[in-house]
């Protein structure tokens, strides 16, 4: 169970760098979703299932939803620091 | 150059967390309050859900700020984003005939399982906040699918959000006006493990699921709602 754990947190640690080195924000909004879900499941192997039961509703799906729809509103690719 | 800068900074805070809570055993309590819920916390409250005896009868008043703050953000959210109705100039998508099917049979289902988490909250983990996030995620399945990409009114969400919290207080008032405190829990606490239990505590997060999940589906819906 041990290994499982800590195999997840590495799996969570690239999802968050992942999130802030893509250049798509569509991409870096699913890797920062993936990271909340994973830490879903950490939460509930610590015991903790109503935290876990909170981080995946809101933080794998609302948080993502709502990312999404601002994303569609406005511009989906960032820019280089040059190009502005 | 920045990217060096703003690299070094994160790891200097980070060693200075690291040091400072070095000391701090990981895990081990040093407060006796968590043995005095522990021990007391079915027989003064009578729910068989320690954490939620703790935030809605130990934390009560602390639980009406949290609300508080999400209503606040609410309010502040569709204040920023509000348009007018002729001013949106997109026409209604309609969705296709198994995304509307598929997501007009799962939406009472999530909404039943939502309802469930927040009325169990004194006897099974979760509670108001848990409940009123699937009850949202519910109301984004059929923005998404059955509405079309097009929110509903407003009011609707604003009126639940806005009774549901006004609910709350007055169950507090009403145990000002019982038992001399805001939030005294006045009804009979009943047998544990059973739905009508815990007084006031299944009537407290009956009113914060509604209020919950009425805010979120509404800052969803004003963002769908504001494009």
């Amino acid at each position: 169970m041990i290994i499982l754990e800590i195999i997840l947190v590495f799996v969570m640690l690239v999802g968050a760098v992942a999130a802030g080195v893509f250049k798509d924000l569509l991409n870096a909004v699913i890797a920062a979703g993936f990271v909340s879900f994973i830490a879903a499941i950490l939460f509930y192997f610590l015991h903790a299932p109503d935290v876990a039961m909170a981080e995946a509703s809101i933080g794998a799906a609302l948080t993502v939803a709502i990312f999404i729809i601002a994303i569609k509103k406005t511009k989906r690719f960032e820019e280089d620091e040059k190009g502005n | 150059m920045r990217k060096v800068i703003s690299f070094i900074l994160i790891v200097i805070i980070a060693a200075g967390v690291f040091f400072s809570l070095e000391e701090v055993p990981f895990g081990a309590t040093k407060s006796r309050v968590r043995e005095y819920y522990l021990d007391n916390g079915i027989k003064q409250t009578g729910a068989a859900n320690i954490v939620t005896s703790v935030v809605v009868n130990y934390r009560g008043f602390d639980t009406l700020g949290e609300v508080t703050v999400l209503f606040l953000a609410s309010i502040g959210l569709s204040a920023v984003l509000y348009r007018k109705k002729e001013e949106r100039g997109k026409k209604r998508r309609e969705s296709s005939l198994i995304l509307y099917t598929g997501c007009r049979f799962l939406f009472p289902l999530i909404l039943l399982f939502g309802s469930y988490i927040f009325i169990h909250g004194h006897l099974t983990p979760g509670g108001g906040f848990q409940g009123g996030a699937v009850v949202a995620s519910g109301f984004l399945l059929t923005m998404l699918g059955c509405w079309g990409w097009e929110g509903v009114n407003r009011n609707r969400f604003k009126i639940t959000e806005s009774l549901s919290g006004l609910a709350f207080v007055v169950i507090g008032l009403l145990g000002l006006l019982y038992g001399g405190y805001f939030l005294f829990n006045y009804l009979p606490k009943g047998i544990p493990n059973q739905l009508f239990s815990a007084g006031i505590i299944p009537l407290v997060y009956i009113a914060i699921g509604f209020k919950v999940g009425s805010e979120i589906a509404g800052i969803i819906n004003d963002m769908v709602r504001s494009g």
